[in-house]
């Protein structure tokens, strides 16, 4: 028995699945995108490697993660606009091509596989000393760790959060949702082909089999065990599949007399009762247990006067919102007829009206979610009706939901610093190398300074789900302040807040009406909106029927046949 | 009312996950009678029919017919059907196939008793007769509700829970829904009813409730709740602060 | 390749075009009812063959044993839980159901070809709602991800069951139809016929189930709208349950029509099912005509693709996927808007 290089040779295993595992962590538990064709990716790695005998490695591995990001980017253009399943499904075709192509194209040399990798040297360190490349692998566990760690506390890292989810509200904090699906995926096979480049000088000898569909369940499989909301379940999983897999091959076939595939009926086993009992993998149940290591509330730095608004520029300025003849049908129901009003510069306007009465529908149609049929929408003098929703967002509006579109497991600064996502500039590679520090401190205190405004300064390290809703749509309000808007369009802010928070509430857009903001508000609490709003647009059946000062439309016998209905 | 009432809640909780939306009601409604629930938007009206039915969790107590209420599917059999805000109707499936559907859960009572019931809905819906085999998509607004009513009634209900049936109609149509409740009703139908058009649902009811914020805030005859000033203050804020 | 080699790739190309649209209307079935990629329908499929093999051979097959097992733990499981209030009705099928097959199992002419597909169709058919039963029905309401990996844990248990009922060598069935049609210089396999003439047969009782009985327009409402389903009565769980013994019937029936032409091993419904599955997306999981054009399309460039080069068959295939999805995200593309 040669019990120490069995188990450097185990730990050179756990390091290469922890790799691929931290990919999928990130694309599966983090971004909400299952693939079933990771094993394929890191196959491309391995094959580029192994083909290019004389190639010093570095060059080598360039050359695979060029190769694999490409193959990627490519299936990512594709896929990027699928929903889930489809996505998931995709992955099966690649994943079995690619490894069917493995074993026919007679370069690859079939199922014979290619032998006489050479192994990884360090300067003078041996080659032979298996424990060099295990230390290598290692390595590179380490730094993809802190690379992925580093962008999931990030500019970047919060906005891939929202693809799971939250993806319109994504769009309209600014967020280019299917540019950062894509390079989230590229990420996650670019950590397979790392540790697929790695296999093969580990292992020296490769062959379609440790790339096949088969194996890349297993890493999915892995991640589910693991836990894949979080870094550390890959490694957990990682290291519970792969020895368990040792024992199994060993017991199984002393048990039953049978040899096969028994360890991944095991496996799937344990994955089925998981996901029965304990969606959030091992590690979640871990957590539960151990004693909370009280999260670290990221304390507000002193938080710089953010600059407000510019104040509108001399001379006529045109109106913060044109609402100009909007239309919109859903089949045979027409939700917006001929709309058409106006929200002045610094005013405060509240749309109302009954339910049904096709509010949220404008709404849409105003932030870019929607397309109008008819008609046209101006945002200071241009027309935005064309634009997707992250663009109106650049141009100055910010939104907040009638059903709070929060990501309950991120810290309210975290939130809040999702709307700052516009003031920053940090992408995803100077992310990983941290290079983001200065940027991440600028939106942390922009993101502050939001939360100081509407009241929530104590709450930042709080994750936002814990909030009651009323502070959450405050979280809503403070994360749409983040991107320094000149209109604001608030949907019903006030739900669930209790009567101090409402004064509150008023009083800080009538702070932000006097630093040259213009609010657009649906509301359904009449006191809350006659004593706020400079002008009301009453709307029902998708008309505007009235418009005007509160007391005048407080007095329009149309609106109050609109609420309480004509007496039969 | 005396007797036991059809239909019993008590101290009634209910939400959305961690957001609670209703806070304590109470309320009943016994048989053949029409109660109301009135209230501006967010009162939490379709939460409370939701959670009667079992389609949220819950606390609280609901009592149907004398028995603590069970899953949706429970008291749908036990006769108990809602009509909801939503319609939910089979929109691929024909309007027939809607209406046969509805009496699903009396279908082993024969084929005689299914198309009586089919006959009484045709005779208080005659458009849904003519449209028989139309598919529900193809319906317009007023005739989805009437197929939502009617696909409720092939249950023969005992209690029928209608969440806003005026929802997005015309004024004529909804004058002509209201006049089929009254017609239920004095066929013995209770109905419990949730309405934002407060006029219209305090013209037909007998009880009414009015809700705000999740609580009841007000509740009596329909007819004296009709002539009250803090009613129509709920929606327009037009009288003591919300 | 002369026209009589195209015509022969044809037929073989329609017949296993027909076993696929079999495959990807079960998968519709259970997907739009229950939002559940069944994955181990494959494997379904390879424990029928292998059943009615072993039947055929005169022994009792142990995915008998496997049914007994599971049915009576879902009837303990239930009376546990009901406890006061019994419904008997609802329970009464897990006890008399596997009873009577292991019955005829036991004591009836099973090694009658005839009878063992019969027979093998009854063990495999109720595996479908016992694996609703307990892997899916607990988790009713978990996103399509969850489901999809569930599924796909479930294929490697379902094999694994295959595996240690049948060992690893394939088998398979004696053919429907033995005969051998000639016109002309061209022959026509009788099986080839009995496949096409079943699928058909089966096509058209789905039309009539879905069209004309109650029950099977309680499932289509249950997949047209989940809350109008809820609220007219029709219990999710029973749905659920329906939609599985459906696709686990289909592909069962599958693995009796293909086990006649080739051997099936516990590990060879997989792949049989991932082709249902590339059928099923070219229908865009939601249109049962394009599914079946999509199922002849995927059996004849199969067909063809194997007369050319039989280790590019896959990656011809599943290569296709890849335009159909490209298509259907520029579609989403155009519809979306944002």
């Amino acid at each position: 028995m040669m019990l120490p290089a069995y188990y450097v040779t185990l730990a050179g295993y756990i390091g290469l699945a922890t790799i691929v595992a931290l990919g999928l962590v990130l694309l599966t538990g983090i971004a909400g995108q299952t693939s079933f064709g990771q094993a394929s990716f890191a196959g491309l790695a391995a094959y580029a490697t192994a083909l290019l005998p004389g190639t010093p490695p570095p060059l080598a591995l360039l050359a695979g993660l060029v190769l694999t990001g490409s193959v990627a980017w490519l299936l990512g253009l594709i896929t990027a606009r699928l929903s889930g399943h489809f996505l998931a499904l995709c992955s099966v075709a690649w994943g079995i091509s690619f490894s069917a192509l493995f074993g026919t194209l007679p370069w690859l040399h079939g199922f014979n596989g290619i032998g006489g990798i050479r192994p990884l040297t360090l300067g003078p360190l041996s080659a032979a000393d298996p424990l060099v490349t295990v230390a290598v692998i290692w390595a590179a566990v380490a730094l993809s760790w802190l690379a992925l760690r580093n962008l999931l506390d990030s500019r970047p890292g919060r906005a891939i959060r929202t693809l799971a989810a939250a993806r319109d509200m994504a769009e309209s904090m600014g967020i280019d949702t299917v540019r950062l699906s894509r390079a989230t995926f590229v990420l996650a096979a670019l950590a397979a082909a790392l540790s697929g480049f790695l296999f093969a000088h580990f292992q020296r000898f490769i062959s379609p089999t440790p790339f096949s569909l088969t194996a890349s369940i297993e890493y999915l499989f892995m991640v589910i065990i693991g836990g894949a909301a979080h870094l550390p379940g890959a490694l957990l999983g990682a290291v519970l599949v792969t020895l368990l897999r040792e024992e199994l091959t060993d017991w199984i076939p002393r048990l039953t007399g049978a040899t096969g595939n028994f360890e991944a009926v095991a496996f799937s086993l344990v994955v089925i009762v998981l996901l029965q009992r304990a969606p959030g993998g091992l590690f979640a149940v871990l957590r539960a247990r151990l004693p909370a290591a009280g999260a670290p509330v990221r304390a507000a730095a002193a938080a710089p006067a953010h600059a407000a608004a510019p104040p509108p520029a001399a001379g006529p300025a045109p109106p913060a919102l044109v609402v100009a003849g909007i239309s919109k049908r859903f089949g045979g129901l027409a939700a917006n007829q001929d709309v058409s009003f106006t929200v002045g510069a610094a005013e405060i306007v509240a749309l109302i009206g009954p339910n049904g009465a096709g509010k949220s529908t404008l709404f849409d149609i105003i932030s870019g979610q929607l397309r109008a049929d008819l008609g046209e929408v101006r945002l200071f003098g241009h027309p935005v009706g064309r634009l997707p929703a992250r663009h109106i967002a650049a141009r100055g509006l910010a939104r907040t939901f009638q059903h709070v579109k929060l990501l309950p497991g991120m810290s309210v600064g975290g939130n809040i610093a999702l709307g700052a996502h516009l003031a920053g500039r940090c992408g995803v590679l100077r992310a990983m190398l941290r290079a983001d520090r200065a940027e991440e401190r600028r939106l942390h205190a922009l993101a502050a300074a939001a939360a100081t405004r509407v009241g929530l300064a104590d709450l930042l390290g709080r994750p936002a789900g814990t909030l009651a809703l009323g502070q959450q749509r405050l979280v809503e309000i403070a994360r749409a302040l983040c991107l320094a808007p000149r209109l604001l369009l608030l949907d019903e802010p006030a739900a669930g807040l209790r009567h101090q928070e409402k004064q509150a509430l008023a009083a800080l857009l009538r702070q932000l009406r006097a630093e040259g903001v213009a609010v657009l508000l649906v509301e359904h609490d009449m006191g809350f909106v006659m004593d706020l709003a400079d002008r009301v647009v009453v709307m029902e059946f998708g008309r505007r029927i009235a418009e005007g000062v509160p007391a005048a439309v407080q007095a329009d016998p149309a609106v109050l046949e609109a609420y309480l209905g004509g007496a039969p | 009312m005396t007797g036991t009432p059809l239909l019993a809640v008590e101290g009634l909780h209910a939400g959305y996950g961690r957001v609670s939306v209703l806070h304590g009601v109470s309320l009943s409604v016994a048989a053949g009678r029409i109660v109301a629930i009135v209230g501006p938007n967010g009162a939490g009206k379709t939460t409370l029919m939701g959670a009667v039915m079992g389609l949220l969790p819950r606390r609280g107590t609901v009592h149907f017919a004398g028995a603590e209420a069970g899953a949706t599917e429970d008291l749908v059999a036990a006769g108990a059907v809602l009509v909801p805000e939503t319609r939910a109707l089979f929109t691929d499936m024909s309007v027939a196939d809607n209406l046969l559907l509805g009496a699903w859960t009396r279908r082993r009572a024969g084929r005689s008793d299914r198309d009586a019931a089919l006959g009484e809905v045709f005779a208080l819906f005659p458009r849904l007769g003519e449209r028989r085999h139309q598919r529900a998509a193809t319906l317009s607004g007023g005739e989805r509700q009437m197929l939502a009513l009617g696909r409720a009634l092939m249950a023969r209900p005992r209690l029928l829970l209608l969440d806003e049936p005026s929802l997005g109609l015309a004024p004529r149509i909804v004058a002509d829904i209201f006049r089929v409740l009254a017609r239920l009703r004095a066929q013995g139908l209770a109905i419990l009813l949730v309405e934002q058009n407060a006029r219209a649902a305090l013209a037909v009811a007998d009880h009414a409730y009015v809700l705000e914020l999740g609580t009841v805030v007000l509740h009596g005859e329909a007819a004296a709740l009709a002539a009250d000033a803090r009613v129509a203050a709920t929606y327009l804020g037009t009288g003591a602060p919300a | 390749m002369t026209p009589f080699v195209f015509l022969a790739l044809l037929q073989d190309g329609l017949a296993t075009g027909a076993i696929y649209l079999l495959l990807a209307v079960g998968l519709l079935i259970a997907f739009s009812v229950t939002r559940v990629i069944f994955v181990p329908q494959g494997d379904l499929l390879a424990l029928a063959t292998l059943t009615a093999a072993q039947l055929e051979s005169g022994q009792v097959p142990g995915t008998l044993w496997v049914l007994d097992a599971l049915a009576a733990l879902a009837l303990l499981l239930d009376l546990a839980r009901l406890r006061g209030r019994m419904r008997w009705r609802a329970l009464l099928p897990w006890a008399l159901y596997p009873a009577a097959v292991t019955l005829a199992a036991l004591f009836g002419p099973r090694a009658a070809p005839w009878f063992a597909k019969l027979l093998a169709l009854g063990v495999i058919t109720p595996l479908g709602p016992l694996i609703w039963r307990f892997a899916f029905r607990p988790v009713a309401d978990a996103p399509v991800l969850t489901l999809l990996i569930l599924a796909t844990a479930l294929h490697f248990v379902v094999a694994g069951v295959g595996m240690v009922a049948f060992g690893p060598d394939g088998a398979s069935v004696a053919p429907l139809v033995a005969a051998t049609l000639l016109l002309g210089p061209f022959a026509v396999s009788g099986q080839s016929l009995a496949i096409l003439l079943c699928c058909a047969a089966l096509v058209l009782a789905l039309r009539f189930f879905f069209a004309a009985t109650l029950t099977g327009r309680a499932l289509r409402a249950a997949a047209s709208d989940r809350l109008g389903a809820r609220l007219v009565g029709i219990d999710a769980a029973g749905s659920g349950s329906r939609a599985f013994a459906l696709a686990a019937f289909i592909a069962a029936l599958s693995g009796i029509l293909i086990g006649a032409a080739t051997p099936i091993a516990y590990d060879a419904g997989f792949e049989i099912g991932l082709k249902g599955f590339v059928a099923a997306i070219i229908g865009g999981l939601a249109s049962y005509p394009a599914a079946a054009a999509g199922a002849v399309l995927v059996g004849v460039l199969e067909s063809l693709g194997s007369f050319w080069s039989s280790a590019y068959r896959d990656v011809i295939v599943f290569a296709l996927l890849i335009p159909v999805l490209a298509w259907l995200s520029w579609r989403s593309r155009g519809a979306g808007g944002a």
